[in-house]
C-alpha cells in the first residue's frame, strides 16, 4: 500500500467514525434532550400532555402538602403564573417554601407536572440559573435581593 | 504582613515570568547558551515565589486572619484544621493560585529532569510555560486577587460551603489540577517543536513522561470527585454527566488518546503531526474545563462565584492560548517530515482506532456539554441535556472502542495479522460468552444489554491477560523461563496490560451498580425495620450530636443479614448555623465489592424519618478499577527507557551504557 491508499484508508475510517458519531448526536438531539420552561411559558405555551420539561422557580409559600409514603405537592411560581408539582421521593435538603427550585418531569393536563427529580440550589447563596431567569422574564426578579 | 508578602511573591513570579517569556526563545534563536540556561533558574525560582506565596495564603487561613477577604468569606474559626487547610483552594481566587502553583512546579519539573533535553528545545518549552503561568499570574492579580485586605477585619468568618466540609476537597482538586495543568506540558512541548519546526521521535520520548504522569493524577482525581459526588450528595450516583464533570472528562479522552498516539510515534516515528494537534487540543480542554468551571457560565458546586470581569478574563487566556496553537499548528505542521508507513492493520493501525474513537467519543461530550451554552446564547431556549444524550452517544463509541481493545497490543507493528490475532484471542471469547450467560443467569432478566457489557468487560481482561501470557510464554515454556521473560518485559508492556484491565474493571463496576442496583425510599418510625437484597436494617433511633461548627443528627440502623447482626450504620444530617445549611452524610457498608448505602432524608411531624436505602453490587469496582489504570500509568511510567532518555542524534551512542548503569 502507498502513502496515498494508506491516508485514503485512514481518511475514509476516520469519516466512517465520525459520520456515526454524527448520526448519534443528531438522533440523541431529537429524543433526548429536555426544554426547560417557567411557569409562564407553560401556561402560555400550552403544551401536550405528557411532554418531559424542565420548570424552575420559587417554592410558594403556603403550598407544599405532605401525603403518606414521601408523596409530596407544591406550586413553582414565578409570581405571574403558578404550576403545581406532584413528586414522592425525598426532596432535597434545601428545598424550603419561599426558595428556589427546579423539577423535571412529564406534564399532566394542563397544569400539572409530574416531577421524577427535583433540584433546589446547591448553596444559600447562589439561585439556580434557570430559577433566576424564570423570575426575571417574570419581571419579579430584584437585583441583590437573593443575596 | 503576611499577606502583602504572598501578593508581593506573586508579583516577583510574575516579573520573572515575563523575562523567562523572552529571554530562552531569544536565546534558542541566537544558539547563546546563557540566554537558554537563564530559562531553568528562572523556573526554579519561580516556582520559588509561588509556593512562598501559597504559604502566606495557607497561614492566612490555618491562623484564620479574617481581615483577607477569601479568608473571611470561606473559613470559619471553629472549623477543624484540615477543612481550614484544604479551603484555602475551596474558593475561586485561592484554587487558581493553586493552579499556578501547580503550573510552576511543572515548570521547575522541566528544569530539573529535563537535563538530557537539547538545551534549544528546553529553552523553549519553559518560556512557552511561562507564557501559559503569565497569563494566569495577571489573570489573578487584576481579577481574583486572594491576598484582598477588608478595611475592618470581622470578629468570625462566613464559614466554608458545608458540602465542601469534606476531606474530599484536600484531595480532589489538587490531583484533578495535577491532571490538568500537567497536560500543559505537552502543549509546551507542542509548541515549541512547531517553532524548531523540527520533530522526531524523541519528542515522544520526552512528553509522554509528563503526560503519563498528567494522566494518571487525572484518571486519580476523576475517580475521586466521582466517589465524594456519590457518598456526599445523598442519593448513590457516581456520575451525573454534569458539565463541570465533562470538562474533566474531556481533557481526559484526549490524553489517553495522546499518550496512545505519542506510543506511535515514539515506536514507529509514525503520527507526529497528529500527535502534535493532541497535544494542543488535550491542553486546550483542560483550559475549556478551567473556563466552564471558573467563569461562571455554568453555576454548579464548583461554580464559587459569578464575576463576568473574570469570565472574559479567561475566556481570552482561552482564545489566545487555543486559537495561538492551533493557528501556529495550521502554519508550521505542514512543514514537518512525514512519518514512517504502516498497513491499516497493524498496531498502529489499531492506536489509530483508538485514537478515532477517543477523539470522536470526547467530540461528542464536548457537542453534549457545549450546545446547551450555544443554544441559549442563540435564541434563548434552554434545555438540559443529561444522561440520556451521552448514553446514546458516547456509550456505543465507547463499546466500540473497548471491543477493539484486546486485539491492539497483539497485533505486531507495521503489517498485523488479524486473523491470527482473533484465533489468539479465542479463548477470551470464549471466557466473554461464558460471562454473558452467568450473567444472563444470575440476573433473570433485569436487563438485556448488561449481560453482554459483562461480556465485553471480561473480553477486555481476559484479552490483557492473554497478551500478557503470550508474551512470558506462560504455560507454554518451564516456569523459570516464563518468570525470565516477564523480568525482562518492558515495563510499558506490563503498564499497557494493567492500565487495560483496569478499564474494564470500571466498567464492570458500572454495569452492576446502574443495572442491578437496588433502592427502598420509605420513612421510617424507630424500632422499624427495612429489608433490602437479603439486607434488614432495623431503625434504632435518632440522636442529636454536636460537631466542631455544625450540630448533627445521627440515626442507629442495625444491619442483619440472614437474622446476624453484622453492623451498624448511622447516616446522619449536619446543620451548619452559620450558614444555614444542612448536609448529608451517608452510611456506606461495603460488602464484598458491593455497597451498601443509606442517607437521611426529611423528619415527619409524625416522628418518622425519609430515608433512602440502596444497594449496589460492584459499585467499589468502579474506582478500584482507576486505581488499577492509574497503577498501569505507574508500571509505564518506571520504564527505564523513558528516564533513560532518547539517544541524540550526533552523540555517541558508547556514551549510552554508563549512563543507564547509574540508573
Amino acid at each position: 500500500m502507498n502513502r496515498k491508499q494508506r491516508r485514503l484508508t485512514m481518511i475514509g475510517a476516520s469519516l466512517g467514525v465520525l459520520a456515526i458519531a454524527a448520526a448519534l448526536v443528531l438522533s440523541a438531539l431529537r429524543d433526548s434532550i429536555v426544554f426547560f420552561n417557567s411557569p409562564t411559558d407553560v401556561a402560555e405555551k400550552h403544551l401536550a400532555p405528557g411532554t418531559r420539561i424542565r420548570i424552575g422557580g420559587l417554592v410558594k409559600e403556603g403550598s407544599v402538602q405532605r401525603g403518606d409514603d414521601l408523596r409530596i405537592k407544591f406550586d413553582v411560581t414565578d409570581g405571574k403564573s403558578d404550576i403545581a408539582v406532584r413528586y414522592q421521593g425525598i426532596v432535597p435538603d434545601l428545598f424550603r417554601e419561599g426558595q428556589g427550585v427546579v423539577a423535571e418531569g412529564k406534564l399532566e393536563g394542563g397544569k400539572t407536572l409530574v416531577a421524577d427529580t427535583v433540584l433546589a440550589k446547591h448553596d444559600e447563596r447562589y439561585m439556580p440559573k434557570e430559577v433566576v431567569d424564570a423570575l426575571k422574564k417574570a419581571g419579579r426578579w430584584q437585583e441583590g435581593a437573593s443575596k | 504582613m503576611i499577606p502583602e508578602l504572598g501578593h508581593y511573591a506573586l508579583v516577583l513570579a510574575l516579573a520573572l515570568g515575563l523575562i523567562q517569556s523572552v529571554v530562552p526563545i531569544v536565546g534558542a534563536h541566537k544558539h547563546d547558551d546563557a540566554l537558554m540556561r537563564l530559562a531553568s533558574s528562572t523556573a526554579l525560582m519561580q516556582f520559588g515565589f509561588v509556593a512562598l506565596s501559597f504559604a502566606a495564603l495557607v497561614i492566612c487561613y490555618v491562623t484564620s486572619d479574617f481581615s483577607v477577604a477569601t479568608v473571611f468569606e470561606n473559613s470559619h474559626s471553629m472549623m477543624p484544621l484540615v477543612y481550614k487547610f484544604s479551603s484555602v483552594w475551596g474558593n475561586h481566587e485561592g484554587s487558581m493560585l493553586l493552579w499556578v502553583l501547580i503550573l510552576s512546579v511543572f515548570g521547575a519539573g522541566v528544569a530539573t529532569f529535563g537535563g538530557n533535553l537539547p538545551a534549544a528545545l528546553k529553552a523553549r518549552v519553559l518560556a512557552v510555560q511561562s507564557w501559559i503561568a503569565c497569563a494566569f499570574y495577571l489573570f489573578i492579580l487584576l481579577t481574583s486577587n486572594p491576598f484582598l485586605r477588608l478595611p475592618r477585619a470581622p470578629f468570625e468568618g462566613r464559614d466554608l460551603n458545608p458540602i465542601l466540609q469534606d476531606p474530599g476537597l484536600a484531595i480532589h482538586p489538587p490531583l484533578l489540577y495535577l491532571g490538568y495543568v500537567g497536560f500543559s506540558i505537552a502543549f509546551s512541548f507542542a509548541i515549541a517543536a512547531l517553532i524548531e519546526g523540527r520533530i522526531d521521535a524523541a519528542w515522544a520520548r520526552w512528553v509522554r513522561p509528563w503526560a503519563l504522569a498528567a494522566w494518571m493524577c487525572l484518571t486519580l482525581g476523576i475517580a475521586m470527585g466521582s466517589y465524594w459526588a456519590y457518598y456526599t450528595l445523598g442519593w448513590g450516583g457516581f456520575w451525573f454527566w454534569d458539565p463541570v464533570e465533562n470538562a474533566s472528562l474531556m481533557p481526559w479522552l484526549a490524553g489517553t488518546a495522546l499518550l496512545h498516539s505519542a506510543v506511535v510515534m515514539e515506536k514507529r516515528d509514525a503520527l507526529k503531526i497528529w500527535t502534535i494537534l493532541l497535544a494542543i487540543v488535550t491542553f486546550s480542554l483542560s483550559l475549556i474545563g478551567t473556563f466552564l468551571v471558573r467563569s461562571g457560565v455554568l453555576t454548579s458546586v464548583h461554580s464559587f462565584a459569578n464575576d463576568p470581569t473574570r469570565g472574559v478574563f479567561i475566556l481570552a487566556i482561552l482564545v489566545a492560548f487555543i486559537g495561538g496553537g492551533l493557528t501556529l499548528f495550521a502554519w508550521r505542521a505542514p512543514a514537518l517530515k512525514q512519518g514512517g508507513l504502516f498497513a491499516p492493520i497493524s498496531r498502529e493501525g489499531a492506536l489509530v482506532i483508538n485514537n478515532l474513537f477517543l477523539t470522536t467519543a470526547c467530540l461528542t461530550v464536548l457537542i453534549g456539554t457545549l450546545y446547551p451554552l450555544a443554544l441559549e446564547a442563540w435564541n434563548g431556549e434552554k434545555i438540559s441535556v443529561g444522561a440520556p444524550f451521552f448514553n446514546l452517544t458516547f456509550g456505543p463509541l465507547f463499546i466500540a472502542l473497548m471491543f477493539a481493545m484486546p486485539f491492539g497490543p497483539l497485533l505486531a507493528w507495521k503489517r498485523g495479522d488479524l486473523l491470527g490475532v482473533a484465533q489468539r484471542l479465542m479463548a477470551a471469547f470464549g471466557i466473554a460468552l461464558v460471562a454473558v450467560a452467568a450473567a444472563f443467569a444470575g440476573e433473570s432478566g433485569a436487563s438485556v444489554l448488561a449481560p453482554f457489557g459483562v461480556g465485553l468487560a471480561f473480553f477486555v481482561m481476559a484479552g490483557a491477560l492473554i497478551d500478557l501470557a503470550e508474551r512470558t510464554g506462560l504455560f507454554r515454556v518451564p516456569l523459570a523461563t516464563v518468570i525470565k521473560r516477564a523480568t525482562g518485559l518492558p515495563r510499558s508492556t506490563w503498564g499497557t496490560g494493567v492500565a487495560h484491565f483496569g478499564l474494564a474493571v470500571s466498567m464492570l463496576g458500572i454495569i452492576g451498580a446502574a443495572t442491578w442496583g437496588t433502592e427502598r425510599i420509605v420513612a421510617l418510625k424507630p424500632a422499624q425495620i427495612v429489608s433490602l437484597s437479603g439486607y434488614e436494617l432495623s431503625f434504632d433511633g435518632l440522636m442529636q450530636r454536636p460537631g466542631p461548627n455544625y450540630t448533627s443528627l445521627v440515626a442507629t440502623f442495625t444491619v442483619r443479614s440472614g437474622g446476624v447482626p453484622i453492623g451498624t450504620m448511622t447516616p446522619s444530617k449536619r446543620t451548619f448555623t452559620s450558614r444555614a445549611m444542612t448536609t448529608n452524610e451517608a452510611a456506606l457498608m461495603t460488602r464484598g465489592t458491593g455497597q451498601l448505602y443509606l442517607s437521611l432524608g426529611d423528619t415527619n411531624s409524625d416522628g418518622s424519618i425519609a430515608i433512602r436505602l440502596y444497594y449496589k453490587p460492584l459499585v467499589m469496582l468502579i474506582w478500584l478499577g482507576a486505581v488499577v489504570m492509574m497503577m498501569g500509568g505507574a508500571l509505564s511510567l518506571s520504564d527505564r527507557r523513558l528516564r533513560v532518555g532518547a539517544p541524540k542524534p550526533g552523540k555517541k551512542p558508547a556514551a549510552k551504557p554508563a549512563l543507564q548503569a547509574a540508573e
